[in-house]
Protein backbone atom coordinates (compact mmCIF):
# COMPACT_ATOMS: atom_id res chain seq x y z
CA UNK A 1 0.00 0.00 0.00
CA UNK A 2 1.90 2.52 -1.25
CA UNK A 3 0.82 6.73 -0.35
CA UNK A 4 1.77 8.37 -3.74
CA UNK A 5 0.98 11.66 -2.42
CA UNK A 6 0.00 13.57 0.52
CA UNK A 7 -0.87 16.31 2.64
CA UNK A 8 -0.63 17.29 6.56
CA UNK A 9 -2.34 20.44 7.78
CA UNK A 10 -2.62 21.27 11.88
CA UNK A 11 -4.53 23.86 12.84
CA UNK A 12 -6.32 25.39 15.97
CA UNK A 13 -9.76 23.94 17.23
CA UNK A 14 -11.21 27.16 16.32
CA UNK A 15 -14.84 26.96 13.99
CA UNK A 16 -13.37 29.76 11.39
CA UNK A 17 -11.06 26.48 10.25
CA UNK A 18 -13.76 24.09 9.71
CA UNK A 19 -14.34 25.96 5.87
CA UNK A 20 -10.52 25.91 6.04
CA UNK A 21 -10.38 22.40 6.52
CA UNK A 22 -13.14 20.99 3.90
CA UNK A 23 -11.86 23.47 1.15
CA UNK A 24 -7.70 21.85 1.36
CA UNK A 25 -9.39 18.44 1.36
CA UNK A 26 -11.32 19.64 -1.63
CA UNK A 27 -8.63 20.75 -3.02
CA UNK A 28 -6.11 17.94 -2.39
CA UNK A 29 -8.63 15.76 -3.99
CA UNK A 30 -8.96 17.91 -7.23
CA UNK A 31 -5.86 15.75 -8.53
CA UNK A 32 -8.20 12.66 -8.69
CA UNK A 33 -10.78 13.85 -11.19
CA UNK A 34 -13.52 13.79 -8.52
CA UNK A 35 -17.51 13.88 -9.75
CA UNK A 36 -18.74 17.18 -7.73
CA UNK A 37 -21.04 14.47 -6.12
CA UNK A 38 -17.60 12.84 -4.66
CA UNK A 39 -15.92 16.35 -3.74
CA UNK A 40 -19.07 17.52 -1.64
CA UNK A 41 -19.07 13.83 0.05
CA UNK A 42 -15.13 14.80 1.06
CA UNK A 43 -15.69 18.26 2.07
CA UNK A 44 -19.21 17.14 4.22
CA UNK A 45 -17.02 14.24 6.14
CA UNK A 46 -13.86 16.31 6.85
CA UNK A 47 -16.61 19.07 8.08
CA UNK A 48 -17.90 16.88 10.40
CA UNK A 49 -14.85 14.95 11.79
CA UNK A 50 -13.06 18.77 12.42
CA UNK A 51 -16.44 20.26 13.88
CA UNK A 52 -16.76 17.02 16.32
CA UNK A 53 -12.74 18.11 17.50
CA UNK A 54 -13.77 21.14 18.04
CA UNK A 55 -16.93 20.73 19.87
CA UNK A 56 -16.27 17.60 21.86
CA UNK A 57 -12.23 16.90 21.91
CA UNK A 58 -11.80 20.52 23.04
CA UNK A 59 -15.33 22.07 24.71
CA UNK A 60 -13.46 24.77 26.63
CA UNK A 61 -9.71 24.96 25.13
CA UNK A 62 -8.21 25.76 21.91
CA UNK A 63 -6.24 22.75 20.79
CA UNK A 64 -4.62 21.35 17.84
CA UNK A 65 -6.29 19.31 15.47
CA UNK A 66 -4.07 17.41 12.47
CA UNK A 67 -5.64 16.95 8.79
CA UNK A 68 -3.89 13.90 6.99
CA UNK A 69 -4.99 13.24 3.48
CA UNK A 70 -3.18 10.34 1.38
CA UNK A 71 -3.69 8.65 -2.09
CA UNK A 72 -3.06 5.06 -1.99
CA UNK A 73 -3.20 2.79 -5.13
CA UNK A 74 -4.24 5.90 -7.67
CA UNK A 75 -8.27 5.86 -6.65
CA UNK A 76 -8.27 5.50 -3.09
CA UNK A 77 -8.41 8.36 -0.70
CA UNK A 78 -7.57 7.99 2.83
CA UNK A 79 -8.05 11.08 5.27
CA UNK A 80 -7.19 11.19 8.94
CA UNK A 81 -8.37 13.91 11.48
CA UNK A 82 -6.71 13.16 14.86
CA UNK A 83 -6.75 15.68 18.01
CA UNK A 84 -4.86 14.98 21.55
CA UNK A 85 -8.63 16.41 23.18
CA UNK A 86 -10.20 14.76 26.42
CA UNK A 87 -11.44 11.09 23.82
CA UNK A 88 -14.62 9.42 23.70
CA UNK A 89 -15.76 6.96 26.80
CA UNK A 90 -18.37 4.84 24.71
CA UNK A 91 -17.02 5.08 20.71
CA UNK A 92 -20.04 2.97 19.56
CA UNK A 93 -22.30 5.00 21.78
CA UNK A 94 -21.19 8.26 19.91
CA UNK A 95 -21.44 6.72 16.77
CA UNK A 96 -25.36 6.02 16.81
CA UNK A 97 -27.70 8.56 14.87
CA UNK A 98 -29.21 11.07 16.96
CA UNK A 99 -26.68 10.35 19.53
CA UNK A 100 -25.31 13.82 20.98
CA UNK A 101 -23.77 15.58 23.52
CA UNK A 102 -23.82 18.89 22.21
CA UNK A 103 -27.06 20.30 23.20
CA UNK A 104 -30.02 22.06 20.82
CA UNK A 105 -27.02 22.84 18.27
CA UNK A 106 -26.01 19.59 17.57
CA UNK A 107 -27.73 16.67 15.14
CA UNK A 108 -26.05 13.75 16.45
CA UNK A 109 -26.00 12.78 13.09
CA UNK A 110 -22.62 13.47 12.05
CA UNK A 111 -21.21 10.00 12.31
CA UNK A 112 -24.05 9.02 10.31
CA UNK A 113 -23.31 11.13 7.82
CA UNK A 114 -19.69 10.44 7.54
CA UNK A 115 -20.32 6.83 7.35
CA UNK A 116 -22.92 6.86 4.65
CA UNK A 117 -20.54 9.70 2.59
CA UNK A 118 -17.32 7.06 2.81
CA UNK A 119 -16.36 3.61 1.91
CA UNK A 120 -15.39 3.22 5.51
CA UNK A 121 -14.84 5.16 9.20
CA UNK A 122 -12.72 4.02 11.72
CA UNK A 123 -12.40 5.77 15.58
CA UNK A 124 -9.68 5.34 17.45
CA UNK A 125 -10.25 6.75 20.87
CA UNK A 126 -8.74 6.97 24.71
CA UNK A 127 -9.97 8.82 27.46
CA UNK A 128 -7.70 11.81 28.22
CA UNK A 129 -5.62 11.23 24.91
CA UNK A 130 -7.57 11.95 22.27
CA UNK A 131 -9.26 10.51 19.12
CA UNK A 132 -8.21 9.59 15.60
CA UNK A 133 -10.38 9.41 13.10
CA UNK A 134 -9.45 7.35 10.14
CA UNK A 135 -11.99 7.75 6.72
CA UNK A 136 -11.59 5.80 3.36
CA UNK A 137 -13.21 6.60 -0.21
CA UNK A 138 -12.18 4.72 -3.21
CA UNK A 139 -13.05 7.07 -6.01
CA UNK A 140 -14.85 6.21 -9.02
CA UNK A 141 -12.78 5.94 -12.46
CA UNK A 142 -13.65 8.33 -14.85
CA UNK A 143 -12.72 8.24 -18.74
CA UNK A 144 -9.44 9.40 -19.61
CA UNK A 145 -9.51 13.05 -21.25
CA UNK B 1 -23.83 32.14 5.28
CA UNK B 2 -26.51 35.25 4.38
CA UNK B 3 -30.32 34.90 4.83
CA UNK B 4 -33.14 36.95 3.31
CA UNK B 5 -36.79 36.63 3.87
CA UNK B 6 -39.29 37.40 2.21
CA UNK B 7 -43.16 37.29 3.34
CA UNK B 8 -46.59 36.86 1.79
CA UNK B 9 -49.99 35.50 2.78
CA UNK B 10 -48.82 33.84 5.84
CA UNK B 11 -45.63 32.13 4.50
CA UNK B 12 -42.24 33.44 5.46
CA UNK B 13 -39.23 32.48 3.01
CA UNK B 14 -36.07 32.32 4.62
CA UNK B 15 -33.59 31.94 1.51
CA UNK B 16 -30.34 30.70 2.97
CA UNK B 17 -27.17 31.50 1.14
CA UNK B 18 -23.52 30.33 1.10
CA UNK B 19 -22.35 27.97 3.39
CA UNK B 20 -23.83 26.22 6.62
CA UNK B 21 -21.49 24.74 8.85
CA UNK B 22 -20.93 24.56 13.08
CA UNK B 23 -18.98 27.99 12.62
CA UNK B 24 -22.19 30.19 11.14
CA UNK B 25 -25.46 28.12 12.67
CA UNK B 26 -25.18 29.84 15.68
CA UNK B 27 -25.62 33.12 14.38
CA UNK B 28 -27.90 31.90 11.36
CA UNK B 29 -29.94 30.21 14.04
CA UNK B 30 -30.64 33.75 16.13
CA UNK B 31 -31.15 35.16 12.75
CA UNK B 32 -34.21 32.59 11.87
CA UNK B 33 -35.94 33.36 15.11
CA UNK B 34 -35.51 36.83 15.07
CA UNK B 35 -37.11 36.84 11.61
CA UNK B 36 -39.27 33.93 13.17
CA UNK B 37 -40.31 36.48 15.97
CA UNK B 38 -40.96 39.29 13.55
CA UNK B 39 -43.29 38.00 11.15
CA UNK B 40 -44.97 35.39 13.56
CA UNK B 41 -45.93 33.17 9.88
CA UNK B 42 -48.25 30.31 9.72
CA UNK B 43 -45.18 28.36 7.45
CA UNK B 44 -42.29 28.64 7.25
CA UNK B 45 -39.70 27.48 4.37
CA UNK B 46 -36.09 27.25 4.00
CA UNK B 47 -35.20 27.89 0.49
CA UNK B 48 -31.84 25.75 0.25
CA UNK B 49 -31.48 26.76 -3.80
CA UNK B 50 -28.38 28.92 -3.13
CA UNK B 51 -26.67 27.34 -0.11
CA UNK B 52 -23.71 25.74 -1.46
CA UNK B 53 -22.41 23.59 1.27
CA UNK B 54 -24.22 22.64 4.86
CA UNK B 55 -23.14 19.63 7.14
CA UNK B 56 -25.51 18.30 9.98
CA UNK B 57 -24.92 21.41 11.74
CA UNK B 58 -27.72 22.52 9.00
CA UNK B 59 -29.85 19.80 10.34
CA UNK B 60 -29.79 20.71 13.48
CA UNK B 61 -30.86 24.50 12.43
CA UNK B 62 -33.55 23.09 10.11
CA UNK B 63 -35.22 20.52 13.13
CA UNK B 64 -34.86 23.58 15.27
CA UNK B 65 -36.92 26.09 13.16
CA UNK B 66 -39.20 22.71 12.28
CA UNK B 67 -39.84 22.89 16.31
CA UNK B 68 -39.98 25.59 16.84
CA UNK B 69 -43.07 26.47 13.95
CA UNK B 70 -44.48 23.26 15.19
CA UNK B 71 -44.84 24.26 19.23
CA UNK B 72 -46.40 27.41 17.38
CA UNK B 73 -49.19 25.64 15.85
CA UNK B 74 -47.26 26.48 12.11
CA UNK B 75 -45.35 24.18 9.48
CA UNK B 76 -41.87 24.23 8.05
CA UNK B 77 -40.60 22.62 4.99
CA UNK B 78 -37.55 22.65 2.73
CA UNK B 79 -37.43 24.45 -0.63
CA UNK B 80 -34.90 23.20 -3.86
CA UNK B 81 -31.58 22.42 -1.99
CA UNK B 82 -28.93 22.01 -4.15
CA UNK B 83 -26.98 18.87 -4.99
CA UNK B 84 -24.79 18.58 -1.85
CA UNK B 85 -27.31 19.54 0.85
CA UNK B 86 -29.94 17.40 -0.78
CA UNK B 87 -27.19 14.28 -0.04
CA UNK B 88 -26.52 15.23 3.43
CA UNK B 89 -30.58 15.76 3.67
CA UNK B 90 -30.88 12.47 2.32
CA UNK B 91 -28.38 10.84 4.50
CA UNK B 92 -30.16 11.95 7.78
CA UNK B 93 -33.36 10.92 6.47
CA UNK B 94 -34.98 14.26 7.09
CA UNK B 95 -37.69 13.64 5.18
CA UNK B 96 -39.67 11.51 7.57
CA UNK B 97 -39.79 14.65 9.96
CA UNK B 98 -40.01 17.64 7.31
CA UNK B 99 -41.45 17.76 3.93
CA UNK B 100 -38.70 18.19 1.35
CA UNK B 101 -39.79 20.10 -2.27
CA UNK B 102 -37.95 20.76 -5.43
CA UNK B 103 -34.66 19.73 -5.65
CA UNK B 104 -31.87 20.88 -8.22
CA UNK B 105 -29.23 18.74 -9.75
Amino acid sequence: MKAENYIKLEFPSRSVNEALARAAAAAFAAQLDPTLDELGDIKTAVSEAVTNCIVHAYPDCIGKITLRLRIIDARRLEISVKDTGRGIEDVARAREPLFTTGGEERSGMGFTIMESFMDSVSVRSKPGRGTTVVMRRELSARAVK
Amino acid sequence: MKITAQYGAGRLTLRLAGELDHHSAREGMAAIERLLDEYMPRDAALDLSALTFMDSAGIALILRTERRMRRCGGRACILNPASQPLRVLDAAGIERLIPVRGGTQ
